[in-house]
């Protein structure tokens, strides 16, 4: 891990589909910068061999029949769209 | 004042037809009408829609007619799910029930009252709610703690019988101390998590905050169990929460990690502890020193883990299908970033971009998955621990409840807060909060909380230490 964080926040943000005001950039990088700098914390410690843990009650290979099952309605599955337009949502064009 | 009673009471009066449900529903009501503009535990509420079901209780259910209030961040069929935050503020009604409220209107009880929340759960003090201030009911001028801090405030305030929160690193514990209720975050996996909106799967539970730990297992009995909805859901039994309560707690063994008695607890924290120590020890429990060598990893642990799955799990906030969607974006990226950018709030933004930073190419393995072998060394302390000891206690959070706005522009600070209650989530454990006294500041009592720690699937043995020692106060 680098000593001093290089994050280039715009780059992040265009990742995570946000857009900054100059300031916001500013402030997140610096705010960023002292919370990876807390994180570094975990490079005190010797982790080379230890298993990785992704839940801490691990249940493995959930499957279910696959049968027909009742679900929602087009109607329910709708309701909370921004825009509707022939039961269908409705976004900006994409294709020109 | 029926608001201000408990399940088990109101059960009782229920039951022998000297209270209706109907009656329940208008008191709480009556409550919030009188109460919520200065404590602001709501967000909204609807009462005839609780009327209504007030008036179909079945009422020989065991939380038959029982009204719960319920964190803006679970699904109830007709009702908001704000999470807190502008992006579901506007357009959003719950098509569904998440899985949490099917059973508890199973139990017969009535979800009412949609309760505020730090945005998508990040934080500890509900500042971080897009929609509102909750202040502490013990002291106006003071948080509530968080995020589940409108439950809290909503049951410590006689605002709710009882209500439901969330927690991910402590967010039922620590508001339910720094209010002075009980709160219990159950084992990962008891509840199910399908129609919570999800801030970090791998941590997220559901629990109940309530006056009393009998309230707690009454509605744990009710929450708990298998839902084919979630693939992290366990298919196991669910005991009676409530058949080891009023059991002694003779030879039983408590560890005090010797890690968690560190600088910057609070003078009069710790010697509500200390007290609380004492007095477990007067009814028959061994005290013993133990160690949890990795505890000082814990937060920087949770810090990579929890804002990189929330990255991933708020992407889903994109205008499409839900939610706040810009009306100036000219094409479908604008509409993402300008649905994104206007509808989240500073932590959640900030959060987002920690995690999508971390789980970026370059930095995976630097940081998510360092993080998860940091994991395996925490949970492996908690292992170890529990070949000892039965449970370990703790204080829930290290501090009373700050001013609000006191750690408005150090959010490292305010992560800090959290090193009792986060290391219970990345092992899974069940937790729980209840009352241990009180700091007097500025002339107001403010609440402390005693958090008491199980084996995993043990709540049963947390519940009973719990209850025993809040008897004997």
């Amino acid at each position: 891990m680098p000593e001093a964080h290089q994050i280039d926040i715009n780059h992040v943000a265009k990742l995570a589909r946000l857009t900054l005001s100059d300031e916001e950039a500013a402030r997140y990088e610096s705010q960023l910068d002292g919370i990876l700098t807390y994180i570094d914390t975990l490079t005190r410690y010797d982790l080379d061999g230890v298993e990785p843990t992704a839940h801490a009650m691990p249940v493995y290979d959930v499957l279910r029949a696959d049968e027909p099952r009742p679900g929602f309605t087009q109607e329910q599955a709708l309701s909370n769209a921004p825009k509707r337009i022939a039961d269908q949502i409705q976004i900006p064009q994409m294709i020109e | 004042m029926l608001a201000s009673s408990t399940i088990a009471a109101l059960r009782k009066g229920i039951t022998a037809g000297e209270i209706t449900p109907r009656d329940i529903v208008l008191d709480v009501a009556k409550s919030i009408e009188a109460g919520n503009a200065e404590i602001g535990a709501y967000l909204s509420w609807d009462v005839e829609a609780a009327l209504a079901e007030a008036d179909r209780a079945d009422i020989t259910k065991p939380l038959g007619g029982i009204p719960i209030a319920v964190k803006d961040n679970m699904n109830v069929t007709g009702q908001p799910c704000t999470c807190g935050s502008r992006i579901l503020a506007e357009n959003y009604t719950a098509p569904y029930d998440a899985g949490a409220i099917q059973k508890l209107r199973a139990g017969g009880a009535i979800p009412f009252g949609r309760l505020n929340m730090d945005e998508f759960a990040m934080g500890s003090s509900t500042e971080n709610s897009a929609l509102g201030v909750t202040r502490n009911p013990r002291d106006l001028s003071r948080v509530p703690g968080g995020s589940s801090g409108g439950s809290a405030a909503a049951v410590a305030g006689d605002l709710a019988v009882a209500a439901l929160g969330s927690d991910t690193g402590g967010s039922i514990r620590q508001p339910a101390a720094l209010c002075g209720c009980v709160g219990i975050k159950p084992t990962y996996g008891r509840v199910s998590r399908y129609g919570l909106v999800a801030f970090a799967s791998s941590l997220d539970q559901i629990g109940p905050v309530t006056k009393t730990v009998e309230d707690s297992a009454l509605l744990l009995n009710h929450l708990c169990g298998y839902d084919a909805h979630d693939s992290t859901s366990l298919n196991i039994e669910v005991p009676d929460f409530t058949a080891t309560l009023g059991q002694d707690i003779k030879g039983l063994r408590i560890g005090l990690p010797k890690e968690y008695y560190i600088d910057g607890i609070h003078a009069g924290v710790s010697a509500c502890v200390q007290a609380a120590i004492r007095q477990l020890e007067s009814l028959g429990a061994i005290i013993e020193e133990i160690s949890l060598p990795h505890t000082e990893l814990g937060v920087a642990t949770y810090y990579v883990l929890a804002p990189a799955e929330a990255s991933a799990n708020l992407a889903r906030f994109d205008g499409v299908r839900y939610g706040h969607r810009s009306s100036s974006a000219g094409n479908l990226l604008e509409q993402y970033t300008k649905s994104r950018s206007e509808g989240f709030g500073p932590e959640v933004k900030r959060r987002i971009l920690l995690g999508t930073y971390m789980l970026s190419s370059g930095y995976y393995d630097a940081y998510y998955i360092r993080a998860q072998k940091a994991r395996t060394l925490i949970r492996n302390d908690f292992t170890e621990a529990f070949k000892k000891v039965d449970v370990i206690i703790s204080p829930t959070s290290p501090t009373p409840a700050h001013k609000l706005g006191e750690l408005k522009d150090n959010p490292l600070a305010a992560y800090l807060e959290d090193v009792f209650t986060i290391p219970v989530n990345l092992a899974g454990l069940p937790g729980i909060s209840l009352p241990c006294g009180s700091v007097e500041l500025e002339g107001k009592a403010l609440p402390v909380g005693l958090q008491i720690v199980g084996k995993a699937l043990d709540e049963a043995t947390v519940l009973r230490v719990a209850h025993a020692y809040e008897q004997s106060r």
